[in-house]
């Protein structure tokens, strides 16, 4: 009942703000499109297909990434240290697990319906996208995590102005380097094998081979999955100790 | 009457709430000191103090918000955590800051609160109903929450406060930055609540309302509880009477059992002289000079 409430005051607020979030959430993904797609891929060729399909899932993995992380972790950021509605919560009968389950899967959702509208913009662009289940768990699983990054972020951070910090030193390069734009072998050595641990990289890699191999198309969910648990864990704990 | 820290607390029926040794710390600073307390059932009970007495945390730790450093609160001998959810669900709480969902309405406000409190669809409806039409907010029901006066965000708060039928109503400052007469109809209002048998616990630093509204008070001074009593005998600890007078460049004040003591020490000053029955402000001073200030 709790886990649905939390998601019900999400949707509230969804159709409250509608149009200024399904305008805000396109901007981005847009202005990639028309750079990478239009601008700088027209003509330009990677690993044998048009660098406009290359370029789609890292582009559907960057932009779920920033919106299920900022969804979330600004809204618990604001609602704890400025508006104070996050005590709603806090003083409610739900227990912590709940919470946390709830605020991640609002997160989640939000980033899926970023996906959505990316997929549809990729129609547009005519970008060979090819929209199927592995793509949809991937995506899910992604949003999931960065969505549990955010609600641990969101209870840690104590300001606004940290949370921007947080998004420039830890969501902006991982936007650039977790091979959503190039591929990721043109990285020297050492690098390569650290952004190859970084949850945003497994989500890119497998939305762009789709599980060609049998062996990478089981890591890459395993890894994004033991990134979901240990977000939730830690949220959840941080939590029960927040104040 | 304080209860010292070696007095064994009852956490019986009779006192609904129970504080034991209950400490807050905060680094260097303390801000709730050993607090031991029990407040009855129904009891309308008020925490006065200054900015900084440790009023807030004491309502932020029984709500669960912040965890004693040590000590502990119960409910009806049941010892308050912030998982063990059928004791939250017991507590209604008006905190001092306005924490409503702006974005959304006063109904969709207060049926947020329902459902998190597990009430059924048709029971929501009407109970926001009742309290919409209690805190005569029924013609703003659909209204976003931002756009309400600050008297009627008051009110909003309380009615959330109250939709999952609590026992105990913790009040943190609920009349600041109102108005008087918007301050009055909540008196109304809170009194009309205890008179029902809700148990509330209330802060301030109006000494008036405590004064007006709680059954017993209890003084609190640098994180620590300095007095507890009813309003009358605490304002007869110090005199029921007080002669004020100007000396030195500075209003001082004499306290007296009765009027007539005082209009007989007042018989031989020069200038101008006030006599007036105390206050628990008057209380207030006195106590938390002698007994804190040293």
């Amino acid at each position: 009942m709790q886990f649905m409430t939390i998601l019900w005051q999400e949707y509230v607020l969804f159709k409250a703000k509608f149009w200024s979030i399904t305008t805000g959430t396109m901007i981005a993904p847009v202005l990639y499109l028309i750079a990478f797609g239009w601008g700088l891929g027209s003509g330009m060729q990677v690993g044998g297909s048009s660098y406009i399909d290359f370029v789609i899932p890292g582009i559907i993995a960057l932009t779920t990434m920033t919106v299920s992380f900022s969804t979330i972790a600004n809204d618990i950021n604001i609602s704890r240290t400025y508006t104070m509605t996050f005590e709603e919560f806090m003083i409610a009968p739900v227990s912590m697990l709940v919470l946390a389950l709830g605020k991640i899967t609002a997160g989640a959702l939000r980033g899926l319906y970023s996906a959505f509208i990316i997929i549809l913009l990729a129609m547009i662009f005519r970008a060979g996208l090819q929209v199927d289940g592995y793509l949809l768990l991937l995506t899910t699983l992604n949003c999931l995590v960065f969505s549990a990054l955010g609600f641990t972020a969101g209870l840690l951070i104590q300001s606004h102005g940290d949370m921007a910090k947080f998004n420039s030193f830890i969501i902006t390069p991982m936007s650039f380097l977790c091979g959503t734009f190039f591929p990721l072998d043109r990285m020297p050595s050492g690098i390569k094998e650290f952004i190859w641990l970084l949850p945003l990289t497994h989500t890119t890699l497998a939305l762009r081979d789709r599980g060609s191999d049998i062996l990478s198309a089981f890591i890459h969910p395993v890894v994004l999955l033991l990134y979901l648990l240990i977000f939730l864990v830690v949220g959840v704990m941080i939590c029960n100790r927040a104040e | 009457m304080i209860d010292d820290g070696e007095e064994v607390v009852e956490r019986g029926k009779a006192n609904l709430l129970v504080f034991e040794s209950l400490t807050k710390k905060y680094g260097a600073i303390t801000a709730v000191d050993n607090l031991n307390l029990k407040i009855g059932r129904s009891e309308f009970f008020g925490l006065l103090g200054p900015n900084g007495a440790g009023k807030t945390t004491t309502i932020r730790m029984l709500s669960t918000l912040t965890t004693p450093s040590s000590g502990s609160i119960y409910i009806d001998g049941l010892k308050i955590d912030r998982n063990l959810t059928g004791i939250k669900a017991r507590i209604g709480v008006v905190p001092q800051h306005m924490n409503l969902e702006g974005e959304m309405t006063a109904w969709q406000n207060l049926e947020l609160h329902g459902r998190l409190y597990g009430l059924k669809k048709e029971a929501r409806q009407q109970r926001i109903e009742e309290l919409l039409e209690f805190t005569e907010l029924s013609d703003r029901a659909h209204d976003l929450a931002r756009k309400l006066s600050g008297g009627m965000k008051r009110k909003l708060m309380i009615a959330r406060a109250l939709m999952h039928r609590p026992e105990i109503l913790l009040m943190d400052e609920p009349t600041v930055g109102l108005d008087a007469a918007v301050r009055r109809k909540m008196w109304d209002l809170m009194k009309g609540l205890n008179k029902n048998g809700l148990t509330v616990l209330l802060t301030t630093h109006y000494i008036e309302e405590a004064e007006i509204l709680c059954g017993r008070v209890g003084l609190m001074n640098g994180g620590k509880l300095v007095e507890l009593d009813t309003p009358d005998n605490l304002i007869a600890k110090t005199g029921r009477f007080v002669l004020e007078y100007f000396e030195n460049g500075e209003t001082r004040s004499r306290f007296f059992a009765s009027r007539q003591d005082a209009i007989q020490s007042a018989a031989g000053m020069e200038g101008g002289v006030n006599i007036r029955p105390a206050n628990l402000e008057d209380t207030f001073i006195t106590l938390t000079n002698r007994k804190v200030g040293g």
